[in-house]
């Protein structure tokens, strides 16, 4: 392996330390116009009117009669209308749009929209719609309950999150052949070009989507962009020319989805030696108004809701239910970090109650190789939860902290979790990803739907391509990621463009090796002309998955983690302070450590924020501190510390041994940051802690 | 309304109060300075005017008349700073990067991690929890007390 676990220089770096990258605001076209996009100022009710003199002043304006096709952003419902038509069901709904070629005239634009208010629905807990209702069973429950010595409850909650890349959305639509292209940023152009083909009843060769350089996407850039891309193509095709819509942050803010709120409660049956032998768990997560992507983010958290821990008497039910909020989405993590931080806290909260260390009630249910998880997948000689727990102990001198920090106002504290790569369950079969490669004169292009979105995709496809053909890692070329020119690979989320993309691209490159034989890729095209091949997906042997049940193998891979946090709180503003994380990760194998360290740093910073800072107050339906100055995320100041330390237990499956990063790093920091909140000697259950809560909790001790 | 532009003298149209993040993006065809969040929080938008970091979005053209004004294009791609941040991964998705390079352009040779991180706090990275970035600076304010063999640098072919 001349590339795979070598530091080559990122395929998009140049670009990026010059200035030189093109993000979407930095297109324009002639004769463009900007978009702007009119929204619900009311939570729920009627729409009555909508009055304007917009066309009388030039400017081009699209109601949903404007729709040629189906009035919905195609996902797994079509329940959310691309533009509301006679009610809305939460604040910043899309209802009308409109463009200008000046920018202050399409922001003095008046136009009023009459609604007749009903009363909305925030609170989860009593609402009757449910969106899915996940149940995973294993064993007898009652029987686990009857083996134990105590039993434990509790109920842990967590917030909203907010993306915050730091390149808001933006697409530009510009009709041209009889179709239209858009530009923009994205996670997933083969999502866009699927929504578009809905929304315009138009067959897929005359809708194009090209990514632009995207900055950031968290899973924030996964289904929103359709949306957009949406209005900005009706638009284009009402009035003929390009047209810009870029979101401004509070628009940003205000509009698009965010990580779901979510209320878990545990009820955990125990013996005196610390054996788990029942565990019930609840989950109820916030789906917004629409049903987006909540399902899949339910059934993610469901599964990773016992934390890596073995049990062989199991009840998992879970809810995603309608509120009148802006539809919850996908963010990193996807459902995993807010119920493994219930897991991980209330096994805390279990080690208090049986008066052993939390650490020995981990070594003692961690899962090992051979041992099942909820669903009854069986683990194989990967499963390193054990081996991280024990290298995180260890690198971070935990025991010795422990024992020093007691009194002291800090604290230590850790959290061992879990994260599966890939689609859940049957997905990647549902899927059926395809990639390429494309023999060129002087080596190969990977063509693949997968999107650079920071986390380095482009350079670990080649060094992956490089080193399955054995050629130089600079004879790779990778394709933009272009619906005119690469193969549906599936969306850029899931932790599932190393280990499943990756690996297509792997197998297709070895058949290019094998044509090769002995020729240059120059000399192949000379003798028998150009080369591309194009593989599906092909699930690893032996992976059975029962949808109807929730019975199998959930993920063909896990990766595990260890987090260590250590925290300073402030004895006059009860401010916790981060001094310290030690994330030891396991992820089968690092392509490219740098990219994996990137990934582990990036995620556990935000799962700082998300512990401790990134509060989203919610006011009558709408984000009450939709700007960065009032809702803020970790800056150098406020992010501790971070020691990463790579562990490379290979699965059998990804490419070299790959399994998934993307996602994983951010399960950890919230439990283990609170757990040492807990160790300094505060009872805290929800996120995110904010100095008024740990407040709170010292004058009730007082 | 005149003022230096990456060593060169520029001639701008532009009305007093524009601001300057809209002008060099718009008027002057440089799109290396991003706009995150408009209000002067994120730092995506910094510029060095006469040396120090500023956030393009708050400063209306007017005040930079007559200053030098230095962007990411102006670093051509040949500085040592953009040389470490390549070097050590410290550019993800990008989108900060232009900013956050001129403001560690600010920061003194022989600095210590804690003033680095004092001096970038303005600079939001939402995909990197700044541990690149440190490495990439350190790298050249600070080369002794950068933290090295954790992560070997990129090399290059």
């Amino acid at each position: 392996m001349a590339y795979v676990g070598q530091n080559v220089e990122r395929k998009d770096s140049q670009a990026k330390v010059t200035g030189a990258a093109i993000y979407a605001d930095d297109l324009t076209f002639p004769g463009m116009l900007y978009g702007r996009t009119i929204r619900s100022e009311i939570a729920a009710g009627r729409i009555t009117g909508i009055s304007h003199d917009l066309e009388r002043d030039g400017f081009t304006v699209v109601t949903a009669a404007d729709i040629p096709g189906r009035n919905a952003i195609e996902l797994i419902e079509y329940d959310q209308p691309c533009l509301a038509t006679d009610r809305v069901n939460h604040v910043a709904e899309p209802i009308l749009l409109i463009a200008h070629p000046d920018r202050a005239a399409l922001w003095k634009a008046q136009v009023d929209v009459s609604c007749e208010p009903e009363d909305p629905l925030f609170d989860p807990r009593l609402s009757q719609r449910v969106f899915k209702h996940v149940r995973i069973t294993k064993g007898d429950l009652d029987g686990g309950f009857a083996a134990a010595d105590v039993v434990v409850e509790g109920e842990y909650r967590t917030g909203h999150q907010e993306h915050i890349y730091i390149e808001t959305n933006g697409v530009i639509a510009v009709p041209e052949n009889g179709g239209i292209t858009l530009y923009g940023s994205m996670q997933c152009p083969f999502y866009v070009h699927k929504a578009l083909q809905c929304l315009l009843d138009w067959p897929d060769e005359r809708v194009r989507v090209v990514q632009t350089e995207t900055g950031g996407g968290f899973g924030g850039k996964e289904e929103y962009p359709s949306m957009i891309a949406a209005h900005a193509a009706l638009l284009a095709l009402k009035s003929q020319r390009p047209v810009k819509l870029i979101y401004d942050r509070v628009e940003d803010m205000l509009a698009t989805t965010k990580r779901h709120p979510s209320i878990v409660r545990h009820r955990t049956g125990v013996t005196r030696d610390g054996r788990i032998t029942a565990m019930d768990i609840d989950i109820l997560m916030d789906g917004g108004a629409y049903v987006t992507l909540s399902p899949v983010v339910l059934s993610r958290g469901a599964i990773h809701s016992t934390g890596p821990y073995r049990c062989d008497n199991v009840r998992i039910s879970g809810r995603t239910v309608f509120t009148n909020t802006p539809p919850n989405g996908a963010f990193r993590g996807f459902g995993a970090p807010q119920t493994q931080f219930a897991a991980e806290v209330h096994m805390e909260r279990i080690a208090e109650m049986l008066r052993m260390s939390s650490v020995d009630l981990r070594r003692r249910n961690a899962l090992r190789p051979g041992d099942t998880t909820a669903t009854g997948q069986l683990l194989k000689d990967d499963c390193s939860a054990l081996e991280v727990l024990e290298r995180a102990l260890a690198r971070s001198d935990y025991e010795a902290k422990r024992a020093a920090y007691r009194g002291t106002g800090r604290g230590v504290g850790l959290a061992l979790f879990f994260h599966g790569a890939g689609f859940t369950g049957g997905g990647e079969v549902r899927l059926a990803s395809r990639a390429a490669v494309e023999l060129t004169r002087t080596g190969a292009r990977v063509l693949v739907g997968s999107t650079e979105i920071g986390q380095g995709t482009r350079t670990m496809h080649a060094q992956i391509v490089a080193d399955a053909l054995g050629l130089p890692f600079d004879a790779i070329d990778v394709s933009p990621a272009d619906t005119a020119a690469v193969p549906d690979s599936g969306p850029t989320v899931a932790s599932r463009t190393c280990m499943v993309v990756g690996r297509i691209l792997q197998r297709c490159a070895e058949e290019i090796r094998e044509r090769l034989g002995e020729l240059t890729p120059a000399q192949y095209i000379d003798a028998h002309g150009p080369l591309v091949v194009v593989k599906e997906y092909e699930g690893p042997s032996g992976i059975v998955w029962d949808d109807d049940t929730y019975r199998g193998d959930a993920y063909a891979a896990y990766a595990w983690a260890c987090d260590v946090a250590e925290v300073e709180i402030d004895p006059d503003s009860f401010a916790v302070r981060p001094l310290r994380i030690t994330a030891v990760q396991d992820i089968g194998k690092a392509i490219h450590p740098i990219l994996v360290a990137g990934q582990i740093e990036g995620g556990t910073a935000q799962g700082v924020g998300y512990a401790l800072i990134e509060h989203v107050v919610m006011r009558d339906g709408a984000m009450a501190n939709a700007t960065l100055t009032n809702y803020t995320i970790p800056t150098t100041l406020d992010t501790p510390v971070i020691d990463v330390e790579i562990v490379e237990r290979p699965c059998d499956y990804g490419p070299f041994g790959a399994k998934g990063v993307g996602e994983l790093p951010i399960d950890g920091p919230a439990p283990a940051i609170v757990n040492a909140i807990r160790h300094a000697g505060y009872d805290v259950r929800d996120i995110p802690v904010l100095p008024e809560h740990v407040e709170t909790l010292e004058c009730a001790s007082r | 309304m005149r003022f230096t532009l990456n060593g060169r003298p520029v001639d701008v149209a532009a009305p007093p109060m524009a601001r300057l993040l809209d002008v060099l993006r718009q008027e002057c065809g440089l799109t290396g300075t991003k706009e995150g969040c408009g209000e002067g929080e994120c730092g995506a938008c910094t510029v060095l005017v006469d040396g120090e970091p500023v956030c393009a979005c708050l400063v209306p053209v007017a005040q930079v008349a007559d200053c030098e004004v230095l962007t990411i294009e102006g670093l051509g791609g040949d500085h040592v700073m953009q040389h470490a941040f390549v070097a050590e991964g410290a550019a993800q998705c990008g989108i900060c990067t232009p900013g956050m390079l001129l403001t560690a352009l600010t920061i003194p040779p022989g600095a210590s991690i804690e003033e680095v991180r004092a001096t970038l706090a303005g600079n939001l990275c939402r995909c990197t929890g700044y541990e690149a970035i440190y490495r990439a600076v350190m790298r050249v304010v600070t080369p002794a007390l950068q933290p090295t063999g954790k992560f070997k640098a990129i090399s290059r072919e």
